[in-house]
């Protein structure tokens, strides 16, 4: 195996479970933290395969730059309206569909 | 790139295990440090991917101000960060297991031969103002991207000042009353060495973006880094850093340079190989003073009205 | 020579991270585990910077590396400051 297999594969498993984590955790900051966890992946993905050749590929990496950006703004605006929610509500969590009917 | 060595398998599998660990733990703040620890070492995967820009923006926005922003959200939402365990859904658990094998099949089954773009970049790196190809790539090759992030990064700032002030239900939270923050004059201490130092190592990244890893990003992130260091040993992001013409300046200078070329008869964004490094040092510079203005305010919020 | 002192001095600062790791892990309390912690990131680092400095190409990698132990004791002296009087703070009985 290559190095640059080695970190796809990695990422591949990041982003399952970072996907897996978003839809399972209820609390919406562990939310923000699977998102991460699964674009944190998404990138490895991204870049990694631009590494097989004897130098890594710039336009990947240039994406993947934007991308982090891209997230953090992101990120803060999700945690900005679970603080919001948590400051009105209590609560730090959506409610559930099993919520609602009881 | 380099061979596939212990290191890299230690490495790899500690960035499982830690995203297994950081999501399953019951405790919220351990969730936390573990996903700073998290992006430190990933970090380090990307230097031996060789993507030491990706490093650095990693590093200070992935780990630093994500981990942050997620610790200070964490401590203005008490009693609400431990929740029950993680139901088991199985059809959540099988359509994350396929996605991973369809990303891992299709990994497995890449052509050895790297069909990338680093020779087409290669080939017409001269015509782009710099002399790093990762920074021709985000200012010029690939401009329209970096003109967009910049816009969602702006946007980003407009929808979190419109979600309403700093939402702090402990008082002793709040930016004004936190002169006597519980941080004591250490942290103070070092905040004033450490700042003139940021804003040095900032400037560097910047000016060493045209030919070396680095450039707008990083140094605005390196600098929003010392915004959110000030603010939390009790010194307020001072108004002005918010204020509209300073984060959307970035976004309106590379909108403008670009809106130029194209009243010149060129392409949107198509930059004259002769004028392309000033007028990247001009959109750089811009750019930097954004970022860490919007990224800073993010983690700050908009002043609460009190 | 010179490689082999390198190895002992880094062999030496890894010592001393394992030794702080195992305190960080079996330390009864905040206090006793920060006490373990700040030696590895001190001597630990310390002993990793000499050790490699020998086997740096120019001063100026030196340099570089004597500047990033020197942040890393700064940041972490303060930093364990600030854990320690959070652990004291939680000690105390809540006021009022």
């Amino acid at each position: 195996m290559t190095l640059a297999t080695w970190y796809a594969l990695v990422g591949a498993l990041l982003a399952a479970l970072g996907l897996h984590g978003a839809v399972v955790r209820r609390h919406l900051l562990r939310k923000v933290l699977a998102l991460n966890l699964a674009a944190s992946g998404v990138f490895l993905l991204l870049v990694a395969p631009g590494a097989r050749g004897p130098t890594t590929d710039p336009v990947p990496q240039a994406m993947v730059i934007t991308g982090i950006v891209v997230a953090v703004s992101a990120s803060a605006l999700a945690i900005w309206l679970a603080r919001r929610l948590h400051a009105e509500t209590g609560r730090a969590a959506l409610p559930d569909a099993e919520d609602d009917r009881a | 790139m380099g061979e596939l060595e212990a290191l890299d398998l230690l490495l790899g599998l500690a960035l499982v295990a830690l995203a297994w660990r950081l999501l399953a733990a019951p405790d919220l703040f351990e969730g936390i440090v573990l996903f700073v620890t998290f992006g430190l070492l990933l970090s380090f995967a990307w230097v031996r991917l060789g993507a030491p820009d990706v490093a650095l923006a990693e590093a200070a926005i992935g780990a630093g101000l994500t981990g942050a922003l997620l610790l200070d959200a964490r401590g203005a939402m008490p009693g609400a960060s431990v929740e029950g365990p993680a139901r088991l859904r199985w059809p959540v658990a099988v359509l994350a297991a396929a996605t991973g094998g369809v990303l891992v099949a299709a990994v497995l089954t890449l052509p050895a031969a790297p069909a990338g773009l680093e020779g087409a970049v290669a080939a017409r790196l001269e015509e782009s103002g710099v002399a790093h190809p990762v920074t021709a790539v985000l200012l010029n090759f690939r401009g329209y991207d970096t003109l967009l992030e910049l816009g969602v990064l702006w946007l980003a700032w407009l929808a979190v000042a419109a979600a309403g002030p700093r939402p702090d239900p402990r008082p002793e939270l709040r930016p004004d009353l936190r002169a006597e923050a519980p941080t004591g004059p250490v942290l103070a201490a070092l905040v004033s060495q450490l700042v003139p130092l940021l804003i040095l190592v900032g400037a560097y990244l910047l000016w060493a973006g045209a030919h070396a890893p680095g450039g707008a990003f990083q140094a605005g992130a390196i600098l929003a880094g010392g915004g959110v260091l000030l603010r939390l040993s009790g010194v307020p992001l001072p108004e002005a850093a918010r204020a509209a013409p300073v984060v959307g300046l970035g976004f309106a200078l590379f909108l403008g340079v670009g809106l130029a070329q194209a009243a010149a008869g060129r392409r949107f964004l198509e930059l004259l190989p002769a004028q392309a490094h000033d007028l990247l040092v001009l959109v750089e510079v811009a750019a930097t003073v954004s970022i860490a203005a919007v990224l800073a305010a993010l983690f700050a919020g908009r002043r609460s009205v009190s | 020579m010179l490689e082999l002192a390198s190895s002992l001095f880094v062999a030496a600062g890894l010592v001393f991270f394992v030794a702080g790791t195992a305190g960080l892990l079996r330390f009864p309390d905040a206090l006793t585990r920060l006490h373990a912690l700040t030696k590895a990131d001190n001597l630990g680092l310390g002993l990793l910077f000499v050790g490699l400095a020998l086997r740096a190409a120019s001063w100026s990698v030196a340099v570089r590396l004597l500047v990033v132990w020197l942040l890393v004791l700064f940041a972490s002296t303060t930093a364990c400051h600030l854990v320690a009087r959070a652990a004291l703070e939680a000690r105390r009985p809540p006021r009022g």
